[in-house]
């Protein structure tokens, strides 16, 4: 059964998360027989398309001045017509904010019922079933979508990113879209630059929650020597000492590093269902009966004004 | 310009109560659970008040699901919605579906906006909003969220996040993306998806209460509304994730340090 995934792309580059998408738009053709395409859309996306057909898929590039910004009303019509074209049974995205935004539309357009934030697959065949967490992590589903076509989005840190192989192909996709009829304006965008790593993407994220109160120095002092992504708890985000996007947790980011560095995070549910895929979790707490010493392969009772520095002195003189 | 804002109210397990598998794999243990308002959902029936405060109208709440979902539609209307919509129907229904009956209620209400939570906790798929507003043709804002601190003045004053031109024809949302801050503008009618920090809930006042009491609750079968209600999304089976067990404490950063790098090796 042939899977077309949409490949996401950002600053004229293709996003990362778009090569673990397809790396289980591989696997899903593999497992039902069938070929595996992407489609890129925007304005001006050759170069995107390129690097996607390096990595030996077959791409089908959308470009058109209406599809410059990633408007889900308008994207949608477009995706759902290559669907149909290829006859692809399966289509999927990550489940990024755009992957999440317009998936749902295509889904509607196709009369398909829609998986989110897949995690792994089952069985092959008419009968392969799809894996996705529910009530914050606490539950494993395994659901079946039973449309002739099947959606879905997929959490990127649960597959490995598609390497580069023998080269792909890029084809055109004749477009016609007016962003007016979908009355829908894109008026602007405020990009967030950090010199750290991304956040889902980096080795060893360091995050700071309640017991900071409200003094990330030490956590950014510790992320910065370990080159490091920096998150924070619900806690600290909603008491406004933080950026939202450095929120980790079930309506957060979902990250899975190496190391996890949590420190003066007590551990809420909601807060392990973004971090749990961790490799390695490390805890700093004061209080020794914190929930988060429960999942925590190393837990340090102590003061994190008192632990991270020494640990960044650790870092520094290991040089 | 006075506005007509349809909004949804879930029944949820209460993120509080410990969530087990039965042991049959066909569902969750019910017993000794808690119920409550989606969150998400909350933080939608709060911007729709705010609307109607600033610009006038009605603001119609409406709950999917079995006769105990009244209680949620009852917390709604106590926090300030003026009449509540029940779609009975007992047992999960998925998002494509949800939304197929929402056309229905939209058909017959015909709000200027559809304000749903971004997701609802229990089965966490962010999808109903997306699909409504495929199905009508509508524009979308999903997560739509703000910026500023829920310390913020705007805040106490109980400002909208959601900003309506003076024309009433256009909204103004944003929305966190990968990498930055998104604002888009949409047409009215429209669906917007709620996220996190749009706005701080209100508590329901006492007099808001005894109010809810008396306030409209009509109840609809979702059999009769001409819906196919067979699930496309078909539980095979649930699951408890792999248990991560902790592996203790260390006693000082130097045994922290030690173990980092020669047991764990992540350092």
């Amino acid at each position: 059964m042939n899977v077309l995934i949409v490949a996401e792309h950002g600053g004229g580059t293709l996003r990362k998360a778009s090569l673990h998408a397809l790396a289980a738009g591989r696997e899903i053709a593999r497992r039902t027989g069938g070929a595996l395409h992407a489609v890129v859309l925007g304005k001006g996306v050759g170069a995107v398309a390129e690097e996607l057909a390096r990595h030996g898929v077959s791409v089908h590039a959308a470009d058109a001045p209406g599809l410059e910004h990633p408007l889900a009303a308008v994207q949608a019509p477009v995706v759902a017509d290559l669907a149909r074209a290829l006859q692809a049974t399966f289509v999927g995205a990550a489940a990024t904010a755009q992957g999440k935004d317009l998936l749902p539309r295509v889904a509607a357009r196709l009369d398909a019922g829609m998986a989110s934030d897949v995690l792994g697959l089952a069985g092959e065949g008419q009968q392969i079933a799809f894996r996705r967490p529910m009530w914050a992590g606490n539950v494993l589903a395994e659901v079946e979508i039973a449309t002739p076509v099947k959606v879905f989005t997929v959490r990127a840190t649960e597959f490995p990113a598609l390497a580069r192989e023998e080269a792909g192909t890029v084809q055109p996709v004749a477009v016609t879209v007016d962003p007016a009829a979908q009355r829908t304006r894109h008026l602007g965008f405020r990009e967030l630059k950090s010199e750290r790593p991304d956040l889902t993407e980096a080795r060893v994220v360091v995050a700071g929650g309640r017991g900071t109160k409200g003094d990330f120095k030490p956590v950014e002092a510790l992320a910065d020597a370990l080159g490091a992504a920096v998150g924070a708890s619900r806690a600290a985000v909603d008491a406004g000492w933080v950026p939202n996007d450095w929120q980790v947790g079930q309506t957060g980011k979902v990250v899975a590093p190496d190391l996890y560095v949590a420190a003066g995070i007590s551990g809420a549910i909601q807060h392990l269902a973004g971090m749990k895929g961790a490799k390695v979790i490390v805890a700093v707490n004061k209080d020794p009966e914190a929930p988060i010493f429960q999942i925590a392969d190393y837990g340090l009772v102590g003061d994190l004004f008192q632990v991270l520095p020494a640990l960044v002195a650790k870092v520094k003189a290991s040089r | 310009m006075p506005l007509k804002l349809l909004v949804t109210a879930k029944r949820v397990e209460d993120p509080e109560s410990k969530i087990r598998v039965r042991p049959d794999g066909a569902g969750i243990v019910t017993e000794g659970v808690n119920y409550k308002l989606n969150p998400f959902d909350e933080i939608a029936v709060e911007e729709a008040l705010r609307l109607k405060e600033r610009h006038g109208g009605e603001v119609v709440v409406l709950s999917i699901g079995g006769e105990k979902s009244q209680t949620e539609l009852r917390a709604a209307l106590a926090m300030g919605a003026d009449r509540g919509v029940l779609v009975r129907h007992d047992g999960p229904l998925d998002p494509s579906v949800v939304s197929a009956l929402l056309q229905k209620v939209v058909e017959a209400e015909k709000p200027d906006l559809v304000l749903l939570g971004k997701q609802a906790i229990d089965d966490d798929q962010n999808q109903a909003g997306q699909y409504l507003a495929e199905r009508l043709g509508w524009p979308q804002v999903t997560s739509a969220s703000k910026t500023e601190s829920l310390e913020s003045e705007a805040e106490q004053k109980k400002e909208p996040g959601l900003l309506l031109a003076a024309d009433g024809k256009t909204l103004t949302a944003m929305r966190e993306v990968d990498g930055g801050v998104e604002t888009l503008e949409v047409g009215l009618p429209a669906v917007v998806t709620t996220d996190l920090r749009l706005n701080k809930p209100r508590f329901a006042s006492l007099p808001g209460i005894m109010k809810a009491k008396k306030k409209e609750l009509k109840e609809l079968q979702a059999a009769a509304l001409g819906v196919d209600l067979a699930p496309r999304v078909v539980v095979r089976r649930l699951a408890a994730p792999p248990e991560r067990k902790g592996g203790g404490k260390v006693k000082d950063v130097d045994e922290l340090w030690a173990k980092l790098h020669e047991e764990a090796k992540v350092l």
